[in-house]
């Protein structure tokens, strides 16, 4: 095989040890330092057989400076590497426990190929990671195992002590990127709702719990909670750069929108009426923000300005309008109106024209979420006996299939960056929480465990 | 609250307790017989505490007392009943009209109060869709309560769908219980 050898200037975000500042700070730490990644890197697609998946191994990676720290991480990031690199099913891993016993060699320069291709290994992923000062340095080699050749290498600074696992996020996405053209979403987050915390709302004499709004990687690691003003916070979205959410906030009399700067610790008041404004959700190019909103006496839909200027009504109907979704190209919005009699999914265009009907064997849809290209399906809550499941329609075709298998209550589903996963509620397990399921309805995943969990959305 | 009304009755019960010993305590100007020993609580009771209300009141106080009560202590024992509803519907039935004509003759004889009606929702239905199922609950109990000739400027509407529910249980009794509109007094 010809290895194509070149040399690249790479920037790796996502890497640097970005943290989420909770939006209450007063005031901004100091603003993250800079991603610095020179990387060194070399490219070249594995090929196995034909028509066969390719078999993938990922051995501990090796420390290299002779501390605990990174001898853990040296470890994670391996564990962490496999399952992202498991997550998206392209390729066939290896259980790590199989290759144990296999002859490790000291440095990422070169593995022992002749026992790996033994093992049925065609690419295998050798790290190593480098304490320096405050970061880790970490060296990734894919080495691809028939052509015995490196099919992509490349270096990861500034890698927070605290969270090495950003580090096998990064790799994970590239290798994908690398070797299948597929965006990754294991850099990824989702932002949901929770009333873990178990704190008492203010302002009122009933005994309620608050719910906040909470952020964790797309893996279920690293949960954190992002507000903290003691009342209800429901219904958070991302911006699509994955750095705002903007959500509906009980903190006044009527529910408003407001939207919380996550890197910088910063809120915005995006509305301020006498009014209730409500589930914001951005437009694929993050300039607009579609709501639901009773301004005008009725629940209706609006768009506006990510800053809250430039309010458009886009529906007029004495039902009620709610949960608005854009399109992939922003031009059309689907939402939920009961002017039919129940609630069911419409399509309009993104000025509110063509107005037409989605959903018509349904007797209760709920929570359109529009699949990113190159997908064009609308996932919904669809009522199914007692609950509800999460089903998927084909707009090209009108075909409907059905995610879940009806155990529990499967509701608000949110498609992730590349339309291959959902991250969905479900009642199956007793308390409300989050899971995540590939589109094919296999590869169930549980993200949350503590408390009720609600309202999940994953960022572009 | 509650606790906090608790807090400060046995704060304030141990310093009328204590100011009251220490005012025992000096000696009285007597010359011949010797410094009394030292008083017991029995010689000198300490002064009453100061009166409090009561944090919870036991029963529902006569109508009269109303209007002296603070929002707390009316909200957290009501005048304005809640309107309870159907599943999936948001019609105000016959009970919930009784009830209503009761609240409205309460919000005729206090002309001042200000009231948010929270519409709530039970689990079964989605909790996106339960936000505008819970509104137009609330905005049904208003119509028929401006209807009665209460002013709408008097009455907001508030939706809290399926989010906080009264009885957290999963069941037809809990469920009934939840799908309610809620009465709050915000000015008086």
């Amino acid at each position: 095989m010809t290895n194509p050898v070149r040399t690249f200037v790479f920037t790796v975000s996502c890497v640097a040890g970005l943290a989420l500042v909770a939006a209450q700070n007063p005031a901004p730490p100091p603003a993250p330092p800079p991603p610095t990644s020179q990387t060194e890197i070399s490219i070249g697609r594995i090929t196995g057989d034909i028509g066969a998946p390719l078999h993938y191994a990922v051995p501990d990676f090796i420390a290299l400076t002779a501390d605990k720290d990174t001898a853990d991480a040296a470890k994670v990031i391996a564990e962490v590497l496999w399952a992202d690199l498991a997550f998206e099913r392209e390729y066939d891993m290896i259980p790590r426990d199989t290759y144990r016993t296999i002859e490790q060699t000291p440095t990422t320069d070169t593995i022992a190929f002749d026992r790996w291709r033994e093992l049925g290994a065609d690419g295998v992923v050798k790290g190593s990671v480098t304490r320096t000062g405050n970061t880790f340095r970490v060296e990734m080699r894919l080495f691809n195992v028939r052509g015995r050749g490196v099919a992509l290498g490349r270096v990861y600074e500034n890698v927070s002590l605290r969270n090495p696992r950003a580090a096998a996020h990064a790799i994970a996405d590239d290798i994908h990127q690398s070797q299948s053209g597929l965006n990754g979403v294991a850099k990824t987050k989702l932002t949901f709702v929770s009333d873990r915390d178990n704190e008492r709302v203010v302002d009122t004499v009933e005994t309620r719990n608050g719910k906040e709004i909470y952020v964790t990687d797309y893996d279920g690691a690293n949960q954190m909670r992002v507000t903290a003003n003691r009342r209800l916070n429901i219904t958070p979205s991302w911006s699509p750069d994955g750095r705002s959410i903007a959500y509906t906030s009980y903190m006044r009399i009527h529910p408003q929108i407001l939207v919380s700067n996550v890197y910088q610790g910063t809120r915005e008041t995006l509305t301020d009426e006498k009014t209730s404004n409500l589930q914001p959700v951005y437009s694929p190019d993050g300039s607009r923000i579609a709501f639901m909103s009773q301004r005008d006496g009725n629940s209706e839909i609006y768009a506006m300005n990510r800053n809250g200027s430039g309010v458009r009504r886009l529906t007029t109907h004495n039902a009620a309008d709610s949960t608005p979704t854009w399109s992939p190209t922003g031009s059309q919005i689907a939402f939920t109106s009961d002017r039919s009699g129940s609630p069911q999914i419409w399509v309009m265009d993104g000025d509110g024209l063509n107005l037409r009907r989605l959903t018509f064997s349904e007797s209760w849809a709920d929570r359109a979420t529009w699949s990113p290209a190159p997908y064009n399906e609308i996932a919904y809550a669809g009522r199914s006996g007692p609950g509800f499941d999460i089903k998927m329609y084909d707009v090209a075709s009108g075909q409907t299939k059905v995610l879940t298998d009806g155990s529990g209550s499967n509701e608000s589903p949110s498609f992730s960056e590349n339309g291959r996963h959902l991250a969905f509620t479900s009642t199956r397990f007793g308390k409300v929480q989050v899971f995540t399921i590939a589109r094919d309805g296999k590869g169930l995943r549980q993200i949350t465990r503590v408390g009720n969990n609600t309202f999940p959305n994953w960022s572009r | 609250m509650k606790m906090n009304s608790l807090m400060i009755c046995i704060v304030l019960l141990l310093m009328v307790g204590a100011a009251g010993c220490r005012k025992g305590q000096p000696p009285v100007a007597r010359p011949t017989p010797p410094a009394p020993p030292p008083p017991t609580t029995a010689t000198r009771p300490p002064d009453p505490p100061t009166p409090m209300r009561e944090p919870v009141p036991p029963e529902p106080l006569p109508s009269d007392s109303v209007a002296g009560r603070s929002l707390d202590d009316l909200n957290r024992d009501s005048p304005l009943r809640p309107v309870f509803f159907y599943y999936d519907s948001a019609d105000v039935n016959d009970a919930g009209r009784g009830i209503l004509q009761t609240n409205a003759a309460v919000l005729k004889k206090y002309p001042s109060w200000v009231i948010t009606i929270e519409g709530h929702c039970d689990e079964r239905g989605t909790a996106e869709y339960n936000l505008a199922l819970g509104e137009r609950r609330a905005v049904s109990a208003r119509t028929y309560l401006v209807s009665l000739g209460v002013d709408a400027s008097r009455v907001r509407t508030v939706s809290y769908g399926s989010e906080f529910p009264f009885d957290p249980a999963h069941q037809e009794g809990a469920w009934g219980r939840n799908r309610r509109a809620h009465f709050v007094i915000t000015a008086k």
